[in-house]
């Protein structure tokens, strides 16, 4: 077996793992804390497809910005506190049937899906370099991006109105 | 590549790792000299000739003191704590080109532990994960005041990485190139950034002053407000990694302003340099003192902003919390916007008329 291939069955295996244990950690730092690595080593398959601007940006964005900030709301929860109480049978019951109901999707959709195969003659290997990427996104793309780009604003615009303060609320 | 560029990367990396530990470490006795310099007096001078045994004595003490974990602490985090922090500092450094190529037996190879297309935005991944080990300590310690200086320095990391992400994008626009090699490459012949992004670069280096939770921005570890900040409950070699962490960080960051703006191992008149080591020891040694010589003004550029981080330290008092948050947000950002805006501007207006005008 080449080097790539038990790398990358070596970083899978650590994916899935990972990403169990966020489940399955009773403490939610924990879980935040593997789901971190679970990102980590995503990066690292982005890295092994070649396309090294998208593991940079999964890192910076998710790793580095949104997981501290799922961290910093969770250390603000007190953990002391159980409340296992809270889990009656009726959500387990619940939540199985849930979670089931989206495995039998996912497993069908995944038998009647058909992985579209490449030409390993004419694949461009440098494809998810960051001077294609850009070529391709500021070029053949550019509406697109810039509608995503207001679409974000538009959600930042709201997000500060949701948090500002009206008036005559009591500052602190 | 071939066994003798490998080993020649193996040796770099290995050189980068042992000089970042190196420096770190005699920062710590750099900054008590400048302290005791600015506040007039000795700083440490028993330890060997002007103290300089001094690290040595410091991390011989660390290591002996007792490994203590406090009771309701989360052990396995206590400890991950720390070795996060020091990993996050470490990994920074692969990126950084230290000096030029060297020739070994026709071989080319550039100082630089990873030569990558997205230098840059690594970096800035790293940066963004240097929270971590702050975030994971101050909460396994199980203590209100290190929570209080973890959540401090989670909001402020988040905060400024804004502003030093957007002050990055206008260098960018101009090097059109995310390589911190191809980046200094640019700056050849005196041709700085920091000429071009005077306002980038001070937003730059107060940024990245936040980032290492240094003075004026150390609310993470305010004393007089939260006893010790996040490492109130760390002892030991624990505690010492914390402290080297900080160090590594400001080793790092000064590499990376002086790469981004002061031109990294460029000089002025290096190709002059360059031409009479050459024709004096031949291309190959030449090449390589040439290139030592690089390396050596690099470093002494980034020891010239360690040293700054030291100056700002003894004299600029802390802000306050919410004066920082001002800061990041109400000033640093918009400036930096403006920046962009700017840059962007001069760049298709500007630079076509100074070069149709110039030639």
């Amino acid at each position: 077996m080449n080097s790539a291939i038990s790398f990358f069955y070596f970083l899978s295996f650590l994916t899935v793992l990972s990403a169990v244990m966020v489940v399955v950690s009773r403490n939610p730092i924990h879980s935040v804390l593997y789901l971190i690595l679970t990102f980590f080593t995503l990066s690292g398959h982005y890295i092994l497809l070649n396309a090294q601007f998208l593991a940079a940006v999964n890192i910076i964005v998710y790793a580095g910005a949104i997981m501290v900030l799922f961290l910093f709301v969770i250390m603000f929860l007190n953990m002391k506190q159980d409340n296992e109480e809270s889990k009656t049978n009726l959500t387990k019951i619940a939540a199985t049937i849930v979670g089931g109901t989206v495995f039998v999707i996912l497993f069908g959709a995944y038998r009647k899906s058909v992985i579209p195969g490449f030409d390993p003659q004419q694949f461009d290997s440098q494809i998810g370099m960051i001077e294609n990427l850009g070529h391709l996104l500021f070029r053949d793309y550019l509406l697109p991006f810039e509608l995503v780009s207001i679409l974000l604003l538009v959600a930042m615009v709201g997000a500060v109105m949701l948090g500002k303060r009206e008036i005559g609320e009591r500052h602190f | 590549m071939d066994l003798t560029e490998f080993l020649i990367k193996t040796a770099t990396i290995f050189v980068v790792f042992v000089l970042t530990l190196v420096i770190a470490m005699y920062s710590t006795w750099g900054e008590r000299k400048v302290a005791g310099f600015i506040q007039d007096r000795m700083g440490p001078n028993r330890a060997g000739p002007g103290g300089l045994l001094q690290p040595l004595a410091d991390a011989g003490k660390m290591f002996f003191k007792e490994d203590f974990i406090p009771a309701l602490a989360n052990k396995w985090l206590f400890i991950a704590g720390p070795s996060l922090a020091m990993l996050t500092a470490l990994l920074a450094s692969a990126v950084i080109p230290f000096g030029s190529t060297f020739r070994i037996n026709g071989h080319e190879v550039a100082l630089q532990g990873v030569e990558s297309n997205i230098g840059i935005l690594y970096v800035f991944g790293v940066v963004a994960l240097g929270v971590y080990g702050i975030m994971v300590g101050g909460w396994a310690s199980n203590n209100k005041f290190s929570l209080l200086g973890a959540i401090r320095a989670a909001s402020q990391n988040i905060s400024y990485e804004v502003a030093m992400g957007l002050s990055l994008i206008a260098i960018l626009m101009m090097s059109s190139s995310l390589s911190l090699g191809e980046i200094v490459a640019q700056q050849h012949g005196g041709n700085w950034n920091i000429f071009y992004q005077p306002l980038g670069f001070i937003i730059f280096i107060t940024c990245s002053f936040a980032e290492c939770n240094r003075v004026p921005f150390d609310l993470p570890e305010c004393e007089t407000e939260l006893v010790g900040g996040y490492h109130t409950e760390y002892g030991s070699m624990k505690l010492g990694f914390y402290l080297f962490a900080e160090y590594i960080n400001m080793f790092i960051s000064s590499a990376i302003i002086s790469v981004l703006y002061f031109g990294g191992y460029n000089y002025p008149g290096m190709d002059w340099v360059y031409t009479q080591l050459t024709q004096a020891l031949g291309t190959e040694t030449g090449h390589n003192v040439a290139t030592l010589i690089g390396t050596a003004v690099f470093f002494g550029k980034a020891l010239f902003f360690i040293f700054f981080y030291m100056w700002v330290r003894w004299t600029i008092p802390r802000f306050r919390y919410d004066q920082l948050m001002n800061l990041g947000w109400k000033k640093l950002i918009p400036l930096a916007i403006f920046n962009i805006i700017i840059t962007g501007a001069a760049v298709l207006f500007l630079k076509p008329m100074i070069t149709a005008w110039l030639n």
